[in-house]
């Protein structure tokens, strides 16, 4: 099994120099930390950055300037700023390379839910729909199972969605899948992880045979 | 005599907002936001606001003293989240809240502002924002007062797009690093936000300035916003305009001054 920094790395290897791309909040945030050294993207916060870069040193601290997760930050060179309505249609236009986002449930046809729970506090769901209309490639990031061991890759979502057809490939604890419209493609499996046990553990078709041959 | 759109104070500048306006906010979290006619609006007293806004500050502060006091009625935006008081009202039924993907509400603002009726886009086909059925007020008991409407939703170069209608404010409310007098705009680092498309969108639209200049200091080809957009403007004194709040402060240490913690300690 993988752990939430194991994940991120796993992340940080769907990403190629000289990419546009957008992380989530949440574990997303970690994939900077594991990007070779010759890897260089360049970050979008949806607020209006191009270039977003690391957080400030104490001194360097600006209240104007803050990424989507409301995080002082500073930008790298080569970075631009604009509205809300500019940077959404960077998004929307599909002129970023990749998204990553973290998910509640994901299905097979590539469904994504992960802004609200009913009978839950609901925080809205910010620009994530927007987000998974706008990556060439949007990827999920999150466990393969709830606290209570229900599967969260699954045939069809049961929370309500963010968006439809969305999602190519969810990396999760477990291993890697491909959305493959009625099943599920195994790229991947974390250490200690069988086929069988991923299998087990997602509620909806898994083709494993490419896989498998790939593995001799 | 040459323009100049400066009022002389910001409690001049909301003076006739009238009770039930349709007020557009500019601001994304507390970075760009109109401190300063937020509270002469809270001051003013107008009650009953329809409020388009990203988020309604955060508790206690910007559009959370609003709120606190009751004076929204409505508002339009894309994250409740930090704001508990933004969540109370709305599921105690006494707030309607059209939660609107945070690209589509930047759009609706900037398509009002720009004479165009209605847009089509991807953002929510397949969920409730276009299928309709999202809660917008509950009633005292819990149960949902007012759901939206479906929405109609066609297909353009294979893609599936929803109609959503742009937003004609009665007043936009806007923070800007630095105004000339004909109310050309500039905005610092990632202040900008939402302060375009809200100056767009409303028929009045009234600044705060963190700095005011002459006519000609601004070269034409800085101005992020055009003048033509803003109505009046308020000059803060330098103490409003370094009264600015933090969400969430993350550092990291600066290389060689010890390695006390790791990256983004945040608060």
């Amino acid at each position: 099994m993988w752990t939430r920094e194991e994940m991120a790395a796993r992340a940080a290897q769907e990403l190629s120099d000289g990419q546009y791309v957008n992380l989530g909040i949440g574990l997303p945030t970690l994939i900077p930390n594991y990007l070779p050294d010759d890897v260089h993207l360049v970050m979008h916060s949806e607020n209006g950055i191009l270039g977003t870069g690391r957080y400030p040193y104490d001194d360097e601290v600006d209240p104007d300037l803050i990424n989507a997760g409301k995080e002082t930050v500073t930008v790298n060179p080569g970075a631009a700023y604009f509205d809300s309505a500019l940077s959404f249609a960077m998004i929307r236009g599909g002129h970023l390379d990749v998204a990553v986002l973290g998910g509640m449930e994901v299905a097979c046809n590539g469904d994504l839910a992960n802004w609200m729970v009913p009978g839950h506090l609901v925080k809205g769901m910010g620009g994530a729909m927007d987000l998974v209309h706008g990556a060439s490639k949007v990827i999920v990031v999150m466990d393969h199972q709830s606290k209570r061991g229900a599967s969260k890759v699954l045939a069809t979502c049961s929370l309500p969605l963010t968006g439809e057809a969305v999602v190519q490939r969810v990396i999760t604890n477990l291993g890697v899948l491909d959305c493959a419209g009625t099943h599920y493609v195994l790229r991947e499996l974390a250490p200690g992880v069988s086929v069988d046990d991923i299998v087990a553990a997602t509620d909806a078709l898994v083709e494993t045979s490419e896989f498998e041959a790939a593995r001799g | 005599m040459s323009m100049d759109k400066v009022v002389a104070s910001a409690a001049d500048a909301v003076a006739d907002i009238a009770d039930s306006s349709t007020i557009a906010v500019g601001g994304f979290g507390l970075a760009g936001i109109p401190w300063i006619l937020i509270e002469a609006l809270l001051a003013q007293g107008a009650s009953d606001l329809e409020i388009v806004s990203n988020n309604l500050g955060v508790d206690g502060q910007g559009l959370g003293k609003l709120l606190e006091a009751h004076r929204i009625r409505r508002a339009v935006s894309s994250y409740i989240g930090e704001n508990k008081e933004f969540m109370r009202q709305y599921m105690s039924g006494e707030l309607e809240v059209e939660l609107t993907p945070q690209g589509t509400l930047a759009e609706r603002m900037r398509a009002g502002g720009a004479g165009i009726g209605a847009f089509f886009t991807p953002s929510g086909v397949g969920t409730v924002v276009a299928n309709g059925g999202m809660p917008w007020r509950y009633a005292a008991d819990g149960s949902v007062a007012v759901a939206s409407p479906a929405k109609e939703v066609r297909e353009f170069n294979g893609r599936r797009m929803v109609l959503e209608s742009g937003i004609v404010a009665d007043v936009a409310l806007v923070r800007a690093a630095i105004a000339d007098r004909h109310g050309n705009l500039r905005f610092h680092a990632a202040a900008q936000n939402f302060n375009p498309p809200a100056a767009m969108s409303g028929r009045l639209t009234i600044v705060e300035a963190e700095k005011v200049v002459e006519p000609g200091e601004l070269d034409p080809a800085d101005v992020h916003l055009p003048g033509v957009f803003v109505n009046r403007i308020v000059a803060l004194t330098p103490e409003q305009a370094d009264a600015k709040l933090i969400e969430k402060r993350t550092t990291t240490p600066r290389p060689g001054a010890g390695d006390a913690a790791g990256a983004g300690e945040g608060n």
